[in-house]
């Protein structure tokens, strides 16, 4: 697979990264090589073999609904980098 | 030209636990911003989620209910978008594997039944809440409301007017509140909509091009945004436009919709399993449990009334539209034998003294038992009709015993024949005209007499009586 | 021999014996951290005052009487990527430079709750990905064999400071290898238990289905010893599995006679440096005299491991650190003109080229019309890579092998190549991938006296077969005596 520029702007964007020129190069480059390598998987057929997301055969873990004293607010807040009246602040949303 | 409208509803309801879906944070509604918060639900470093097993009974009860096909197997994934409402930057969702799909809702309009197809429920999270600043320098955000579970329900394109999503919303609100898996408070927004609009010229196969409407949550305004977005997409297309499939927004106090800029860009939500949570399989047995567990539902109640106590279809709908107001009917109905009458009371008098103080059924100061007593009243001859209304409103005001009511403001039938012959020779003595045209072969005198006792006695006698005597009287004369 | 020297079993008895107090072992090792620290840098966070105010109240314990633990008054130590209540977890980023958990992780409480002494938090690679801790926002660990290497990663502080005695024993996180390749690198004991023995829960996630928490230790009777305490099914933790688990000191038997062991092809085959081969197959003639029936197969399916490996990794941590946004905690960028900007110039700023390479890598991987081509064939190869390994399983008691190609390369030797730098992981990632349990051993020493460690593969949930080997391994040979000279 082909990684362009482009791809790499739109990749970026949708990770939220800015990046600069340069870094867009070497990652174009970078992740063009990755890419190339990866494509390998390519040399196995893989039709008709189930995806394993869970490697255990683990099944149906709940927990009851009950209900247990929340935390402090104070506790919730305190690594926010900006807070204001009791909630974490970011800037003005326009939708 | 002539157009049809192609409607499929998005409808997202949160669920009535306890706790949250994947933490042990309550989900009551309200209470100070960030105090329902762990670090579970603010998506802290390191955090795992663990699954609430009521959120998968109560979605399953809400396939059962609405003719689902139950999935045996079931994962959820993540979906994947940055906002600031999601701590995570995913919401866990169900993506390929929802836990029930295939099912449909029934609707009558005009009299017509109709079958609306639903494509799946699944289950996810809430998101916290944005709101803005008093400042305005920037927006503030509330987890409070993140992690309630939801379920989310998507309805086939098969709806074609307004009045249609109403009456399915109206009919999957009546159902969710059947089975007790959502109180579907729409000022609390645990039942919202979004509504998936298209036109095309009537006759035409394919779908138009579609926008997604947002921010639904009141019947009134998912009419009024059904009306609007139909006429601009109209519009649109006549002047030679061409419909961009968008997210729009509604905004109700301004009656229009706006395109949004952002959540637009790219709808690419990388879906992939959730790994921090494990499938869901169901067994057969369980979910068959499930299904002998559910209440009766609107539809079947309608029938039954109709059947059982020969109320109209009408009636039968109006009473089971709402689960507060059927309950309360069937509260007063196991307490009376006079079941049309009840249904009478609560189609009538019931119904416009809500309309009047702008109350939900949920609210109904007093008990069915109370208006089953109030008919016991009338049929017994305690009370008549005429006061049998004061009554009802007395009650309504107060939420006070009908018994106590009568007895306070001495409102029962007078059958004390001594003193209501007293009643009826003055009456006579005061209306010699009326009694000379009784005389002469005018009948329609003696109903004068009456209305003219029953005035004197400020209706509190019993009509029969009053006839009784005023004959016995007049024929003496 | 000095304190900080010994072993966590050796110091227990001497413990219990009342032989040494809490308080003096931990301020050796405080003085041991004070005095070789500089050079090695395995700690980002020391936190002294609590150490000893803990050492004493476990003193008390031990006193009264009222602790059970043989790990009771034990200084350990962190990998920074498990949060610890009050202290710094920055998971080596800069995005989590300021952060302070307000929970503690299910291994820190259980490690609390066996009384063991928390020293600090160690340097790793940013967010675990790395296999050298050159990808460190703070600083460079280096190798106590030789300071000019890289201790390995991306638990490099938590091998480095095992074998430098700054801690009796660590833990660490493996996704593809992050625990064995630097215990290779530096000559400890490291064990990655099978997926869901170890609780996750407060394990800042890198890649959620491949990630798990095990030791870093002197020798394998403290291997024993952790993964007694930190084993076990967590009701916090979806994946954490709810079995009996055994105590892990009963595997430590000086025994492997009939023990049936097969070595991949693959693994001694191209691409693995002369030296560390001699080691490793010199080791296995040693199980070989000890009476265990060891031969080669083929895991044809290795060469697709590292591709499937980073697919998959790379794709949950796209996920997984799609958190850091600058709105919670963490890093927020100065300069932002709204809040996509906040958003980009917070993550551009915050994490390091690695950790965006990566992010890079799975994003695109997940994204729309290449889910099926990535994403999904990875997933597919897992199936083909378990099935592998149950077939050797249903033919061998475990799977012994080379942890890395090499010893502890150079700093700086494969900084730019990253794809070289990924290779590096051949031998491990495949046992993340299946969810195997991996324990490496040291096996030797190569031509500049760097360590090369034994890699032990077993079944799920048999981690007392390879704690047994590795033991009668240990028992019958000197190489964990080897210590690096710092």
């Amino acid at each position: 697979m082909k990684i362009t520029k482009e791809t790499i702007q739109h990749v970026a964007n949708l990770a939220r990264l800015n990046l600069t020129e340069q870094e867009k190069e070497k990652l174009t480059y970078e992740m063009e090589n990755i890419i190339s390598y990866v494509d390998k998987l390519n040399e196995l057929d893989t039709s008709g073999i189930e995806p394993t997301a869970h490697v255990l055969p683990v099944k149906n873990v709940f927990r009851e609904d009950k209900t247990k004293k929340s935390f402090d607010r104070e506790k919730i807040l305190a690594n926010a980098p900006s807070q204001e009246d009791g909630c974490f602040k970011v800037p003005k949303i326009v939708e | 030209m002539e157009y049809e409208i192609v409607i499929g509803l998005e409808v997202h309801s949160e669920l009535s636990t306890k706790s949250k879906i994947y933490c042990t944070c309550t989900t009551e509604f309200g209470g100070e911003v960030n105090t329902h918060c762990c670090p579970i639900c603010t998506g802290m470093p390191g955090v795992l989620p663990v699954l609430n097993e009521k959120v998968v009974e109560y979605a399953v009860k809400a396939g059962l209910a609405t003719n689902c096909t139950i999935a045996e197997y079931s994962k959820q994934d993540r979906k994947n978008y940055f906002y600031p409402d999601l701590p995570k930057a995913y919401q866990t969702s169900q993506y390929d594997l929802p836990i029930c799909k295939n099912g449909y809702i029934d609707i009558e309009v005009n009299g017509e039944t109709k079958r609306i197809g639903l494509t799946r429920i699944h289950i996810e999270e809430d998101a916290g809440k944005l709101m803005h600043d008093e400042w305005d320098t920037g927006s503030l955000v509330d987890y409070n409301r993140c992690g309630v579970p939801l379920i989310e329900i998507v309805s086939e394109p098969d709806i074609r007017s307004a009045e249609e999503a109403k009456v399915f919303l109206e009919n999957l609100k009546a159902i969710l509140q059947y089975i007790d898996v959502s109180d579907c408070k729409m000022q609390e927004g645990s039942l919202r909509a979004d509504v998936n609009l298209s036109v095309r010229p009537k006759g035409q196969k394919e779908f138009g091009t579609r926008t997604e409407m947002k921010n639904l949550n009141s019947f009134r305004g998912i009419i009024r945004a059904i009306e609007a977005e139909t006429k601009r997409q109209i519009d649109e297309i006549e002047s030679g436009g061409v419909i961009v499939q968008e997210t729009r927004r509604w905004d109700d106090n301004k009656g229009i919709s706006y395109a949004m800029r952002s959540k637009e860009e790219a709808h690419d939500y990388r879906y992939f399993p959730e790994p921090d949570l494990v499938p869901i399989v169901l067994d057969k047995e369980w979910i068959e449990k499930i299904r002998e567990s559910l209440p009766e539902l609107p539809e079947a109640r309608k029938k039954r009334y109709v059947s059982e106590y020969g109320l109209p279809e009408y009636d039968a709908g109006i009473l089971t539209s709402s689960k507060a107001l059927s309950d309360f009917f069937e509260d007063a109905v196991s307490k009376s034998s006079n079941a049309k009458a009840v249904s009478n009371w609560i189609m009538g008098d019931l119904m416009r003294l809500l309309k009047e103080k702008n109350m939900e059924a949920e609210e109904i100061p007093f008990s069915g038992e109370y208006l089953a007593k109030m008919v016991a009243l009338i049929d017994k001859g305690t009370i008549s009709g005429a006061i049998a209304k004061k009554v009802f409103d007395k009650m309504f005001n107060t939420g006070k015993d009908p018994e106590v009511i009568v007895k306070e403001e001495g409102l029962e039938v007078v059958s004390d024949e001594g003193a209501l012959v007293a009643v009826v020779t003055k009456i006579l003595e005061n209306n010699p005209q009326s009694v000379a045209d009784y005389k002469s072969g005018k009948e329609k005198a003696f109903g004068f007499l009456v209305g003219q006792a029953m005035k004197e006695t400020k209706g509190k006698a019993s009509p029969q009586i009053i006839n009784k005597i005023l004959k016995e009287e007049l024929d003496k004369m | 021999m000095e304190l900080h020297e010994l072993t966590a079993h050796e110091l227990g008895e001497l413990l219990k014996n009342k032989k040494v107090s809490a308080v003096e072992l931990t301020k050796t090792v405080l003085d041991r951290i004070e005095k070789v620290d500089s050079k090695v840098g395995s700690y980002i966070t020391v936190c002294e005052d609590e150490a000893l105010k803990r050492a004493k109240d476990v003193q008390e314990k031990i006193d009264k009487g009222e602790t059970k633990s043989p790990l009771a008054g034990i200084p350990m130590a962190l990998k920074d990527n498990m949060c610890t209540e009050g202290i710094k977890t920055t998971c080596a980023s800069k995005m989590l430079n300021n952060f302070v958990p307000p929970y503690n992780a299910t291994v820190a409480k259980k490690l609390y709750d066996q009384d063991t002494i928390l020293l600090g938090k160690l340097n790793m690679d940013e967010f675990a990905m790395g296999g050298s801790n050159e990808n460190s926002y703070f600083k460079q660990t280096k190798n106590p064999w030789d300071l000019e290497r890289v201790p390995g990663g991306s638990s490099g502080g938590s091998a480095a400071a095992v074998a430098s005695n700054e801690a009796i024993f660590t833990l660490g996180s493996d996704t593809g290898g992050s625990i064995r390749q630097p215990a290779s690198f530096c000559g400890v004991v490291g064990i990655k238990p099978t997926y869901g023995a170890v609780s996750r829960f407060g394990l800042v996630a890198f890649a959620s289905s491949l990630d798990q928490i095990g030791p870093l230790t002197k020798d394998v009777t403290d291997c024993a010893l952790v993964l007694n305490a930190i084993t076990g099914h967590d009701p916090m933790d979806s994946t954490s599995i709810n079995i009996e688990y055994p105590d892990y000191t009963k595997a430590l038997v000086n025994d492997v006679k009939g023990m049936k062991i097969g070595i991949p092809k693959e693994y001694i085959g191209e691409g693995i440096n002369p030296e560390v081969k001699k080691s490793i197959l010199d080791a296995i003639e040693v199980l070989r005299k000890l009476g265990a029936e060891c031969e080669e197969f083929s895991l044809p399916i290795t060469e697709y491991a590292i591709p499937a490996y980073y697919l998959i990794a790379c794709a949950e941590a796209s996920s997984n650190l799609a958190r850091y946004d600058g709105v919670k905690y963490g890093y927020r960028a100065e300069k932002y003109t709204d809040l996509l900007d906040l958003y980009k110039q917070t993550r551009s700023e915050g994490f390091g080229d690695e950790v965006k390479r990566r992010i890079m890598l799975g994003t695109y991987a997940l994204s729309s019309g290449y889910y099926d081509a990535y994403y999904k064939k990875a997933l597919q190869v897992r199936t083909l890579i378990s099935k592998g390994f149950n077939e050797a399983f249903s033919k061998y008691d475990l799977i012994v092998g080379p942890t890395a190609p090499t010893t502890a390369f150079k700093i700086g030797e494969k900084a730019n190549d990253p794809l070289e730098m990924y290779l590096g992981d051949i031998y491990t990632v495949s046992v993340n991938i299946a969810g195997l349990p991996g324990l490496v051993v040291p096996c030797g020493l190569d031509s500049s006296n760097l360590p090369v460690g034994l890699q032990l593969i077993g079944k799920h949930f048999d981690e007392s077969t390879l704690l047994r080997v590795g033991y009668t391994f240990e028992q019958n040979t000197e190489f964990h005596k080897n210590k690096a000279k710092i």
